[in-house]
């Protein structure tokens, strides 16, 4: 399966979950909303262009933004996140080699605690942007940090979950890809 | 000049994350200033094709929730339908204390009841269903069950605390009185016990213009059964050459296979209605030859 194809199928599968499970399910608090779709972000090649990463971003968010009628608020946080994935991955990579042999993040190929501090950094700066884009709107300043932490929260409980009960199988990174 | 290009090339990434925030936040100001971001209506179209898709397979779940809500609202009309309600002469009457009248001296004669089917047959000779309602909830024998679209299924022959067994129409034993709205001739309706679709109507005379399709009702001299309600329509008309009255197949209005919700119709002058029934009977009546 070509890489195109293949994530696209995880893009659909993403924001259906998204859309029809995460945002039907009844709420379990104000604070805890349970977010999960931009794993797809997460879940690029390493070798996708910064640019390209970044219009990845956009259309991710902004689709799913069309689902909930929200037009520019996941978009935003969208290309934030995939404006800081590379620096995540650069700090995170080793050193003595030429960075990662497989060829997406993963816990296998980053290893656990490096894959959780990535996507800890990433999803942090999700919720945060994307809380904050709601706080302008309404809400108080203790409300935004309790809301941030929670959906952290919930969002690595998620994450971890996924990688867990669907480990993928990654190819090694070649030359000719 | 080509230190601005440079400038710009070494952060093209930067300005480029820049230019789409500065966007999205556009999208995201404007949308409430405009109620609607351009873009959105063809959106709308892709995301409301996946929420009709989502929805036909929440109905799935939900639909028994529903149709609970709408047969309790069509309970609620049921009991306010004209035909529950027969107008007294008020000149002469006598007074009493309490109200059971509106002001116009309508008396309730039929109260509507929902119940919900537990168990039912149509591949027997003798069906009955089981409705999870009894006497405990006011039921009693001879108490005319309607599906939920208001068609006649049968009628209360037993009743424990809290569960009532309905002869249904598909009964070899079952008779009904049963009028042909058109002509307003009245016959009886019984069922061969052989398709469950399909009931027998005898005794309306062949100088009735029957047609096929005609609506068959209820009659209006049984007890417990309010006149008028849709009991089917003419599907065949057997031709019987031997009698002066036509076979009419009719095809039943009611779906027996799959009865989920049903309404239980109490004449609330039944007692009195039987009582001087009994009592006529037991009075002009030698006991040898009772006619019922």
């Amino acid at each position: 399966m070509s890489d195109l194809l293949r994530n696209t199928i995880r893009l659909l599968i993403f924001i259906l979950l998204q859309v029809y499970v995460l945002n039907k399910i009844p709420a379990l608090h104000q604070f805890i909303v349970p977010i999960i779709y931009y794993l797809f972000i997460l879940w690029l090649p390493f070798s996708i262009s910064r640019t390209t990463l970044l219009v990845m971003g956009f259309i991710t968010g902004i689709i799913l933004d069309f689902f909930m009628m929200t037009p520019g608020l996941h978009a935003a946080t969208c290309v934030l996140v995939a404006y800081l994935r590379p620096f995540v991955i650069n700090i995170l990579a080793p050193k003595d080699a030429a960075g990662f042999s497989y060829r997406e993040p993963s816990p296998k190929a980053m290893g656990w605690t490096p894959y959780l501090v990535y996507t800890f950094v990433l999803t942090l700066a999700h919720h945060g942007y994307l809380v904050f884009l709601e706080w302008l709107s309404f809400g108080s300043f203790f409300h935004f940090i309790i809301k941030v932490i929670a959906t952290t929260g919930i969002s690595m409980l998620l994450i971890i979950i996924t990688e867990l009960l669907f480990p993928r199988k990654l190819k090694f990174r070649t030359n000719t890809a | 000049m080509r230190n601005i290009f440079l400038f710009i090339r070494r952060f093209s990434t930067a300005i480029f994350f820049v230019a789409l925030q500065a966007l999205a936040l556009w999208f995201l100001i404007t949308y409430n200033k405009f109620y609607r971001a351009k873009g959105l209506g063809v959106a709308n179209e892709v995301t409301g094709w996946f929420n009709s898709r989502y929805n036909t397979a929440e109905d799935f779940f939900k639909m028994r929730e529903e149709n609970r809500k709408v047969h309790k609202l069509n309970d609620s009309l049921m009991n306010l339908l004209s035909v529950n309600f027969i107008r007294n002469d008020t000149a002469s009457r006598l007074t009493t204390d309490s109200i059971p009248f509106d002001t116009l001296g309508h008396y309730r004669r039929y109260r509507w009841r929902n119940a919900q089917v537990t168990y039912g047959t149509v591949n027997a000779e003798k069906n009955y269903i089981q409705i999870n309602k009894g006497s405990k909830d006011g039921i009693y024998d001879d108490m005319g069950v309607f599906s939920s679209d208001g068609s006649l299924v049968g009628t209360v022959i037993n009743v424990s605390p809290n569960f009532s067994q309905v002869m249904s129409l598909l009964h070899v034993q079952n008779k009904t009185s049963v009028l042909v709205k058109k002509t307003r001739s009245s016959g009886a309706v019984s069922w061969n016990g052989k398709d469950p679709q399909f009931l027998i109507l005898s005794n309306i005379p062949k100088s009735d213009s029957i047609v096929k399709g005609d609506t068959i009702v209820t009659g209006n001299y049984i007890l417990s059964i309010p006149p008028g309600m849709m009991v089917g329509t003419v599907a065949e008309i057997v031709p019987d050459n031997s009698t002066n009255f036509y076979v009419l197949k009719i095809r039943t209005a009611a779906n027996f296979a799959d009865l989920q919700q049903v309404f239980v119709v109490e004449n609330l002058q039944y007692p009195e209605q039987e009582s001087l029934l009994k009592a006529t009977q037991k009075k002009v009546d030698d006991p040898k030859r009772t006619n019922r």
